[in-house]
């Protein structure tokens, strides 16, 4: 087994969940009602709890590699943790590493728009999510699979969360609408990249410890399709995708989102509470 | 092997209680999921104590759920303050936690505490969209109820309100 794609591959499933419980998290007290203020902020502390799991993995799969595979995966570390001189650790992983060391899919770094744009991105990850966490219960890797049963109670959570609110806003208002399908228009083309297997995922499914995100397309595309049809809205004809995600190749609204949330550990090394 | 140790740590957890719902002790929760205890020759600091190296392991409730890391502080300053030096404390993920291991004890303090005890997980852990459980209020009895919000002030729980005495109140939702 190839030590280097299963380190990307947990590094990917924990950016994902760390970048958009941040993005979520950007509406602590900003929320359009006290209710949903919080419910936007719980999902954003389940996806970062997520995220804690997989780097504590990501982390102690590195301490225990031997130092030809810790070479192999020295261009994902963190550079300031170099000069630590110990173990590799969970928030190094999160909290230094660079913009082109993140491997999330872009439609997770998206800035959170309107409560429209939030929960319609929220609801094409989470029916992601939920779909990619239900095989990944079946990963050969012990702790992959376990990190998948805990979370996915929460993901069902998320999901009808989401769904509920895609419904409401579609089916609403006709200010509502207008705002939920032009959330629809800005975030449909970052849909596809979900579905694109990189090379590190392609091998994680090959050796059955990582899921075959291509066989996932048609389940979601069947909830999407269930969901829109309540709610007035139509899946766009558009099939053009952007990608780059997964290979480090970013937005340029990541950037901005890393300075902000990294700046308390970049300023103040090894900082704890 | 140190059955009476084991016991007394058993009676011990029971009086570490879960930080944000103070009624119900870490073993009404249902999240303490193994207690080891072994010899060990190794003396504790201070010389007095129970030469015994414990081993527990608990699994949290919710991902992001910053109650398990005090939780775990918790059963630490328990043992230290009983003698104990030589502890470890684990997390395991699998099987998942879930509101069906929360003990009928547990259930009855959470209701007298004012929180709607959690339902069979059956009942509503799906992806289904707009349905309506049947929650019953903690004060009154009642089913006439509603939800106000999934999503409540820690993870676990859910808003409702109650539609005949008109009060609001949490409901541990299950999981």
């Amino acid at each position: 087994m190839s030590t280097r794609q299963l380190f990307a591959y947990v590094l990917q499933l924990a950016d994902n969940a760390l970048i958009l419980g941040q993005r979520n998290a950007e509406w602590c007290g900003h929320g359009p009602v006290l209710e949903q203020d919080i419910a936007i902020t719980n999902i954003s502390l389940d996806l970062i709890g997520q995220a804690r799991y997989l780097y504590q993995y990501a982390a102690t799969l590195y301490n225990g590699f031997s130092v030809e595979e810790q070479h192999a995966v020295n261009a994902l570390l963190p550079r300031p943790w170099k000069a630590f001189n110990r173990e590799l650790q969970e928030d190094d992983l999160g909290m230094l590493r660079e913009e082109r060391q993140f491997l999330n899919l872009l439609i997770t770094e998206l800035p959170k728009g309107d409560w429209a744009q939030t929960t319609l991105r929220q609801f094409f990850f989470s029916a992601f999510q939920y779909l990619q966490y239900t095989q990944l219960q079946n990963s050969t890797d012990e702790q992959l699979a376990a990190i998948a049963e805990k979370s996915l109670k929460e993901v069902a959570y998320h999901l009808r969360w989401s769904s509920e609110w895609v419904i409401r806003l579609g089916d609403g208002t006709e200010e509502s609408n207008r705002r939920i399908t032009a959330a629809l228009e800005e975030l449909w083309m970052f849909t596809g990249e979900m579905f694109a297997p990189v090379a590190f995922e392609t091998q994680a499914a090959q050796e059955g410890y990582g899921v075959d995100v291509a066989s996932l397309k048609e389940s979601w595309l069947n909830r999407v399709t269930t969901v829109f049809e309540e709610a007035t809205l139509s899946i766009p004809k558009s099939t053009w995708a952007q990608s780059g995600g997964k290979e480090g190749k970013h937005t340029e609204h990541l950037g901005y989102l890393l300075t902000e949330m990294q700046y308390l550990q970049r300023t103040y090394p090894n900082a704890v509470w | 092997m140190n059955t009476s140790i084991e016991e007394q740590i058993w009676l011990l957890l029971e009086e570490v209680k879960d930080p944000e719902v103070p009624v119900l002790s870490v073993l009404d929760l249902g999240i303490v999921r193994d207690v080891k205890v072994s010899d060990t020759e190794v003396p504790p600091l201070g010389g007095e104590g129970p030469k015994a190296a414990v081993s527990i392991t608990i699994t949290p409730t919710y991902s992001g759920c910053p109650a398990m890391d005090v939780i775990s502080m918790d059963i630490r300053l328990k043992l230290i303050e009983k003698g104990y030096r030589n502890i470890t404390i684990k997390q395991s993920l699998s099987p998942a936690w879930t509101t069906d291991w929360m003990t009928e004890e547990g259930k009855r303090k959470l209701k007298a505490y004012g929180i709607a005890p959690p339902n069979p997980k059956q009942q509503f852990c799906t992806t289904d969209m707009f349905r309506e459980e049947a929650v019953q209020c903690p004060r009154c009895n009642s089913y006439h109820t509603e939800l106000i919000s999934e999503f409540g002030s820690t993870a676990c729980k859910s808003m409702y309100r109650c539609l005949d005495c008109k009060e609001a109140f949490d409901y541990f939702k299950c999981h």
